[in-house]
């Protein structure tokens, strides 16, 4: 089986505290709280983002008074999965929250701007006449228009290779410059 | 607030035992199982031609196909105890052990004279009655042991706990039944069983919601 790195520590600290170790559990509780809490806020229209901190509070202490249900020779983050969606649809149900739209469909009305894409746009074209223009060709055609790398490299009439180097060293040296921390 | 319930859960931690989940649900079906027992030694008691019927097919008929029957139904309600338990191969196999017990009847039929008796024996009200009486104690055992386990189909778990009961109870009965028919046994023994795997189905709903 695939040993997944918080399935391993979380496990661990699983398997300790049923074992009666208060600090490995205390531990435990606080790490799945903070696991806990996104993964209702994202399931959750915003009108009810405040009810995730109660739907936390319930799968905590349902994992605690349930915990012998734990089978100690399977994944922990599948049972811990299994309570916490368990949770969320009682909840669901019991507060009677219509789910009749899609709460992916739900997101609020302006988290989309299509005038923040022109300006994106233009920051693109800015920084791609940072770099040699054949090269910024290349990097403008494959990367943002779709085109090939084999089209590219016969609209400028160099082979695939010369085109995938050119490629490649102008968006390191773009990352190398735009990256967060480099100076001039 | 989290952190405070953080804080009382740990200082309220005791240690879990490895298969402490096994060991309630089946301390629990024997606790209940011993008082449907006496239960039925002071309502009907063993029957009296005990030594005569330990020789007989159809007693051990009885006798396995009930046993086997719990067993599935307690196997179904361990894996449904558990979060997302799903359960497929319990009920798979107690629907082939019915047909098998349908094969030899329609055999035992083919066999006899008369098919009557065999069929409808002289018990059927009894039957029905005293299989849910002795099932009554074992599905209360089970339903509170589940209360604290994680069923998240409430009603199949309760089903299944319903099955368990009902096999137990007929089980127990069999004890006490002289009904020679192996058909009797796989049309009235059955629908007391499924009866009550119904009535744990509808109190699952309810009582095992978490």
């Amino acid at each position: 089986m695939q040993a997944d790195p918080t399935e391993t520590r979380l496990r661990t600290l699983m398997l300790a505290a049923l074992d009666g170790d208060a600090a490995a559990y205390r531990t435990l509780l606080a790490e799945l709280g903070k696991h806990l809490r996104p993964y209702f806020t994202r399931r959750l229209t915003p009108a009810f983002a405040s009810h995730a901190e109660d739907l936390v509070q319930e799968t905590l202490l349902a994992i605690h008074t349930r915990r012998m249900t734990y089978d100690r020779n399977r994944p922990f983050t599948a049972w811990l999965h299994a309570i916490a969606h368990h949770k969320f649809v009682d909840h669901v149900r019991r507060q009677s929250i219509r789910l009749t739209v899609p709460l992916e469909d739900d997101a609020p009305i302006l988290a989309h701007d299509d005038n923040a894409d022109a300006l994106a746009r233009r920051d693109l074209t800015t920084v791609l006449d940072t770099i040699p223009p054949r090269t910024s060709d290349l990097i403008r055609r494959t990367r943002i228009e779709g085109a090939s790398v084999a089209e590219a490299a016969a609209a400028h009439g160099i082979t695939e290779t010369a085109a995938k180097v050119s490629i490649h060293r102008g968006l390191k040296s773009l990352a190398a410059r735009f990256s967060g921390g480099s100076k001039p | 607030m989290t952190d405070d319930l953080i804080a009382r859960l740990a200082a309220d931690l005791k240690p879990v035992r490895p298969m402490a989940m096994h060991r309630l649900l089946i301390g629990a079906l024997l606790a209940s199982g011993v008082v449907a027992v006496l239960a039925m030694l002071m309502l009907l008691g063993m029957r009296p031609d005990m030594d005569a019927a330990r020789v007989t097919m159809i007693y051990w008929t009885k006798f396995s196909y009930t046993l086997a029957l719990a067993l599935l139904g307690l196997a179904a309600t361990t894996v449904l105890a558990r979060p997302g338990g799903r359960s497929r191969w319990p009920w798979l196999t107690g629907i082939a052990l019915l047909a098998l017990l349908l094969v030899l009847a329609i055999i035992q039929l083919a066999r006899s004279d008369d098919m009557m008796p065999m069929i409808m024996g002289s018990s059927i009200i009894r039957s029905l009655t005293y299989i849910p009486i002795f099932s009554l104690p074992v599905l209360l055992a089970a339903m509170l042991a589940l209360r604290r386990m994680a069923p998240t189909r409430p009603a199949l778990a309760g089903f299944a706990a319903g099955i368990t009961a009902g096999s137990t109870g007929a089980w127990i009965y069999a004890f006490a039944c002289t009904e020679t028919g192996m058909m009797f046994v796989a049309l009235w023994y059955t629908l007391a069983i499924v009866v009550v795997g119904a009535i744990g189905a509808v109190l699952g709903r309810f009582l095992l919601r978490w």
